[in-house]
């Protein structure tokens, strides 16, 4: 095996092993709060004292058991999440404490209802536009309304002292990620877009702290040096729904295809890392301020998305823009008519929108569009 | 030395021999296994080939040199077919797609069917069925200036609309008129996604009926062009493929 596979199985084992280590850390009292979204304020609950994790939701097994509550026709990543729940099949949401949603897309807040008879769930009402005044304000008392309930819940006092210093490690995270993302600007990348994944995966489930960044931090320069380099393949752009374990099917087609996937914009990648939270004396301000500024569709309109991808494509060099959407994620799927529009014409970048769920019973399809698409570039 | 294109494709598979000067033409059946077929209608060339695989059936076919899908050797095939040729309309046993393409035949845009049998040749070949008709009969068959209503966009929930438009005596030819006119109507909404340019060639198994090239001028109000070969639009784009990187690696 080779050096950089080693280092790629490095970040699985992470993985694997944080499930060990939350249950060891939520022995010795510390509190978990399970997170679905790239719009959650981790910064806040970690100045609870707290450990935000992410929950599961990237997997067709639990699917069925969710569609007896849930309708067939709505997307995976819900029904995904609360067939998890309901079967009890994700360790992060059984170690949790309290989970924290947010009013992002219809499906899933009305999934949240359900949810909260499992397991208490804080759901922030997310302001859908930047274009009022008030959407800053109301989503900066959503985020002092957040900090009480963890307050109240965990008996714990969030300091301004110790949401400053959850700022100041969480923006250090960003950068590292930053770092690690930018390996794929390299020319050719220096990683491919399946490691990539597997990595981006293996560092969500861990507790942050400044050793374990430093630690991450040096792994992604062996990860540099190491590199396997994907010669003559055409460099690709993922955006849309996020991308994990059942939908990891989309990059490896991408890169058996002859295109290597260099960036992803998702929520999986940058597109919640890119800005960081201003380190200010108004915390809550500063936070307001950066997670309203998050380019996702249930936002309307959604500038920052599509200027994002136009900054990715020069920054990295794309050579054609993949979309993946996953069947019945309506924001999503509307967004791709105007944003084929926008990057043919604007940014002269080939551009295909793939719709997709969590079973492998479109392989044959997917092979065949994606596989086309890169013929044409 | 041959270059062999390969469409191995839900119903049919169609092979296209290529010297760089003709072509020899062969179809048969798909059959049960994609890979069989193909086998055995490699069996009598025994020369040198080249082979390039394309269609659903590709990936089953283990000898091959290269393959390719079937909607980059669809641009190619069309631009060798009918060289005026900037949209493709293909529709085949499982699946339709639109394809734009350049002056060379390369693809700049394209679009498929969502993974039903909606609008697609199956939808067609169940209808003949449950009619009792041969799907190769169609032009002879489908003389009707009614056609019924189909409402059904799902090929499953179709079938029972037909059961029910047959038991209320529904004429055979309005009820075949009234699928064509949604095949029609689906593939419509399809180009109307990825827009078009002329001139539009009609590719696959089911260019071969006249009835199905009117209802599409009839409903687009343009020409809709086709070839006595448009069913090996696929084969032709492959063996030409095939062709170019023979030449280039000699």
């Amino acid at each position: 095996m080779n050096s950089l596979n080693k280092i790629v199985e490095k970040f699985e084992d992470a993985k694997r092993n944080s499930v060990v280590d939350l249950k060891r850390k939520k022995e010795n009292g510390k509190k978990i709060v399970g997170t679905f979204c790239a719009f959650t304020p981790k910064e806040i609950i970690i100045a609870a004292d707290a450990i935000p994790v992410s929950l599961c939701g990237m997997k067709n097994e639990p699917i069925s058991a969710a569609e007896q509550h849930l309708p067939r026709n709505l997307c995976p990543l819900i029904k995904s999440s609360y067939g998890h729940a309901i079967t009890d099949t994700c360790p992060y949401f059984y170690f949790s404490d309290l989970l924290v949603g947010e009013t992002t897309c219809d499906g899933k807040k009305k999934m949240y209802e359900y949810l909260n008879n499992i397991k208490e769930i804080h759901v922030m009402q997310l302001p859908q536009t930047l274009d009022r005044e008030s959407s800053l304000s109301y989503w900066q008392e959503e985020m002092k309304l957040l900090a009480e309930k963890l307050e109240e819940r965990f008996n714990v006092e969030i300091t301004q002292e110790k949401l400053i210093d959850a700022i100041r490690l969480c923006n250090k995270e960003r950068l590292v990620m930053q770092k690690l993302f930018g390996l794929g600007m390299n020319q050719p990348p220096l990683i491919s877009g399946y490691n990539m994944l597997k990595v981006i995966q293996g560092i969500g489930y861990q507790e942050l702290s400044d050793d374990y960044l430093t630690y991450l931090e040096e792994l992604i320069d062996v990860l540099a040096v190491n590199n396997q380099k994907v010669d003559n393949a055409k460099r690709i752009l993922i955006t849309g729904c996020p991308l994990g374990a059942d939908t990891e099917k989309v990059v490896r087609i991408v890169e058996q295809s002859g295109g290597a996937v260099v960036a992803y914009e998702n929520c999986t990648g940058l597109k919640a890392k890119m800005e960081l939270v201003k380190e200010s004396s108004d915390p809550y301000h500063a936070l307001a301020k950066k997670y309203l500024n998050i380019g996702c569709p249930c936002i309307s309109p959604n500038k920052k998305r599509f200027k994002m991808i136009e900054e990715l494509i020069y920054e990295y060099n794309i050579d054609g823009v993949i979309d993946v959407i996953l069947q019945s994620c309506h924001p999503y799927s509307v967004e791709t008519y105007g944003l084929k529009e926008f990057t043919l014409k604007e940014c002269q970048t080939p551009y295909i929108s793939v719709e997709t769920d969590y079973s492998s019973s479109d392989l044959g399809q997917l092979m065949t569009r994606i596989g086309a698409f890169i013929e044409m570039l | 030395m041959n270059s062999i294109g390969i469409d191995a494709g839900s119903t049919a598979v169609k092979l296209a021999i290529y010297d760089g000067k003709e072509f020899d033409l062969r179809i048969r059946p798909t059959g049960w296994s994609p890979k069989e077929t193909v086998s055995k209608m490699l069996e009598d060339i025994e020369n040198e080939k080249y082979i390039v695989t394309t269609g659903y059936g590709r990936m089953s076919i283990a000898n091959y040199d290269k393959r390719v899908t079937e909607i980059t050797c669809h641009g190619k095939g069309a631009n060798y077919l009918r060289e005026q040729t900037r949209t493709i309309i293909d529709i085949g046993g499982q699946d339709s797609k639109i394809i734009r393409v350049n002056n060379k035949g390369q693809v700049i845009d394209f679009l498929m069917n969502d993974k039903c049998a909606a609008g697609t040749g199956k939808f067609l070949e169940m209808t003949c069925h449950l009619l009792e008709k041969d799907i190769r009969d169609l032009d002879e068959f489908v003389n009707s200036t009614n056609p019924a209503n189909i409402n059904a966009m799902c090929a499953v929930f179709a079938e029972s609309e037909i059961i029910s438009l047959l038991a209320s005596g529904e004429r055979l030819e309005d009820i075949a008129a009234g699928v064509i006119d949604s095949i029609v109507k689906r593939t419509l909404s399809l180009i109307g996604r990825v827009g078009f340019d002329e001139d539009i060639f009609f590719s696959g198994g089911l260019s071969r009926s006249k009835v199905i090239r009117k209802c599409f001028e009839n409903t687009l109000k343009k020409k809709i062009h086709t070839h006595k070969h448009s069913q090996f639009t696929g084969a032709i784009g492959a063996a030409l493929i095939g062709y170019e990187v023979m030449l280039k690696e000699d």
